[in-house]
């Protein structure tokens, strides 16, 4: 009996979802963005089909090879080639795997810590609130960078511990918002009537309060990915994250500083990529913000 | 007032004490730290006699509650790569850092300010794009690249400004472009929204009605509004700030603490490590403390909270 009172409102519901997507594909922005978005993932997914070469393989007859729009460029090489004579267009290719990789891995670990954090503090205040809000300003005051930089260096560098390091750092958003936004929900009446069918505690905070505040936690998502992969380059640009010969973006541009003053587009393409990409995620997700609260519109 | 400032010390020394057991254990419990000062293929003998010396073979809670006695009597250690007493180095770049945090965050305000201010007058005009793809981009760049960029155009190309170093005025012009410009995107939308609301209010329209100048009802009056909540904004930038220095520091060879920080990771130098995470963390306590309080000042609402 209970289980037909609590699906009840489950209909009207059903159109708010429609509601909302009509208003995503309203925003030109958003949609722009997201296409954006799906294209650097189609990117990464066919990196093997659309790359012209292997992105590892150094080929000493063909190194520094300048783009097609250069003289001396060639269509053999349409992006060129870098100083060990690997295929430009092909490493680029591959390199947005891994920030991909980075952003959706770092967010899946540290989007689990902080909200659980997030809904454990507002849903039973008191203490644990106390004991989250500690946590949060003790972390908040470590900078990401440095602890990253620190940890990585000791325990040494490999996608893999770029990875968990940031996703244990960047836990702090996903707890406040998803602790903000659990505080005002667990007031609302779906919550008490939950309550009084005699729910769990568990199935009420997994049930009845994470779907209604899961939009939050996607618009946190999207700003901690484009935060986490600008993080990963910039821990492989000071050399501290990932390694040879991996294409990541940070890295690539690490590797053509001593050849900025002769070929510049070594650094600008990479630089470019992680730029359109940050650019598509962030416009992603402020779309997406704008849906889901209009008067909060900045 | 006194019991809400009294509280948040009390919150930030907790903090201040949280920070400094993780710097301490964090680079302790990752690695043999004598292992990394007898340095590779050293003797067992010699990393005995290191352990021994350095007090490494005591309990770590031991040695963590006499680091932290020792580093409030301001006894810092020896740094392993430098060989010299790590509060006078760390005190010789400090002044480099804040001067570079400083002179960026007046740089974001510089920039944001006018082009936010402008932005909520003209909102949805030709202005208004313009001040949102500046922010776009600065939010989108990473800031290493950004300056790169810099280095090519304006030291490369124009040669007009050194590439690296920290002996002039100059050497800083390019590290407060390439970290201010990462600041000025938070600043612009948060100066945009509430010059908006601000316009919007009663009193703005009392001021027009009497006859004001237009000049005068935006600077003095909305724009006085508007920026209360930039002042807690900048001193939680600043702690931004101070941890993006480590890259902008160190891409520059700007002699301060991020570069410091940024040498002693590469050379494992433990101590400096430790020292410069508990100072960078311990300014940015302190920054929102102070932030706190200057909030509730101007907002006795929050002082209840």
């Amino acid at each position: 009996m209970s289980e037909t009172a609590l699906s009840a409102p489950d209909a009207p519901e059903l159109s708010e979802t429609r509601k909302l997507l009509r208003r995503m594909l309203g925003q030109k922005a958003f949609v722009f963005g997201v296409g954006l978005l799906l294209l650097f993932i189609a990117i990464a997914l066919l990196a093997p089909v659309l790359a012209p070469h292997d992105p590892y393989l150094q080929n000493l007859t063909a190194r520094n090879v300048p783009p097609f729009w250069y003289e001396k460029g060639n269509w053999a090489h349409p992006l060129g080639t870098d100083p060990l004579g690997r295929d430009y267009l092909s490493r680029l290719l591959y390199g947005a795997r891994i920030s991909l990789l980075i952003g959706i891995s770092v967010v899946i670990i540290s989007g689990l810590i902080g909200t659980t954090m997030g809904l454990l503090a507002g849903y039973f205040g008191g203490r644990i609130d106390m004991l989250m809000t500690f946590l949060v300003t003790t972390r908040l005051s470590m900078p990401v960078i440095l602890v990253a930089l620190a940890v990585v260096a000791i325990v040494g560098s490999s996608l893999w511990i770029v990875i968990l390091v940031l996703g244990l750092l960047k836990w702090d958003r996903f707890a406040v918002v998803m602790r903000s936004a659990t505080q005002q929900v667990r007031s609302l009446d779906y919550v008490a009537a939950a309550q009084a069918a005699g729910a769990s505690t568990t199935r009420i905070i997994l049930g009845e309060v994470l779907p209604n505040i899961a939009p939050h936690l996607i618009v946190v998502a999207t700003l901690e990915a484009a935060s986490a992969i600008l993080l990963e380059a910039a821990l492989s640009f000071l050399g501290l994250g990932v390694q040879p010969p991996l294409p990541s973006w940070g890295l690539m541009i690490s590797e053509a500083k001593a050849y900025m003053f002769f070929s510049f587009w070594l650094i600008a393409l990479p630089g470019t990529a992680l730029a359109v990409l940050i650019f598509a995620i962030n416009l992603a997700g402020d779309g997406l913000r704008d849906v889901i609260s209009p008067e909060g519109r900045t | 007032m006194l019991g809400f400032i009294l509280k948040r010390l009390g919150l930030a020394l907790l903090v201040a004490l949280a920070v400094s057991a993780i710097a301490f254990f964090l680079l302790r419990l990752s690695g043999d730290v004598a292992v990394a000062i007898a340095g590779e293929g050293a003797r067992q003998a010699d990393i005995d006699l290191i352990r021994e010396t350095y007090g490494l073979n005591r309990p770590i809670v031991v040695q963590y509650l006499d680091w932290l006695w020792r580093t409030l009597s301001g006894d810092l250690g020896t740094s392993i790569y430098f060989k010299t007493d790590v509060a006078s180095l760390v005190m010789a770049k400090l002044p480099v850092t804040l001067i570079l945090g400083l002179t960026s965050l007046v740089f974001a305000l510089l920039i944001s300010i006018p082009l936010g201010v402008l932005a909520a007058i003209y909102a949805n005009s030709w202005i208004d794009r313009v001040a949102l793809g500046i922010a776009v981009v600065g939010q989108a760049m990473p800031n290493f690249f950004f300056a790169l960029i810099l280095v090519m155009l304006f030291s490369i190309t124009l040669r007009w400004l050194p590439v690296s170093g920290s002996d002039s005025w100059l050497h800083y012009v390019m590290p407060t472009v390439a970290l201010g410009y990462y600041a000025a995107p938070a600043f612009m939308r948060l100066i945009r929204a509430g010059m908006i609301e601000v316009l919007s209010a009663d009193y703005i329209r009392t001021a027009r009605a009497k006859g004001l100048p237009p000049g005068k009802v935006v600077f003095k009056h909305a724009l006085r509004n508007a920026v209360v909540p930039v002042v807690a904004l900048a001193a939680v930038q600043l702690g931004f700030l101070l941890g993006g220095s480590v890259v902008i520091e160190t891409i520059f060879a700007l002699d301060g603490l991020g570069y410091l920080a940024y040498q002693s990771i590469t050379y494992k130098d433990f101590p400096v490590m430790q020292v410069v995470v508990l100072l960078l963390s311990v300014v940015y306590v302190l920054l929102t403390l102070a932030a706190d309080i200057a909030n509730a000042w101007l907002d006795p609402r929050i002082r209840v909270a």
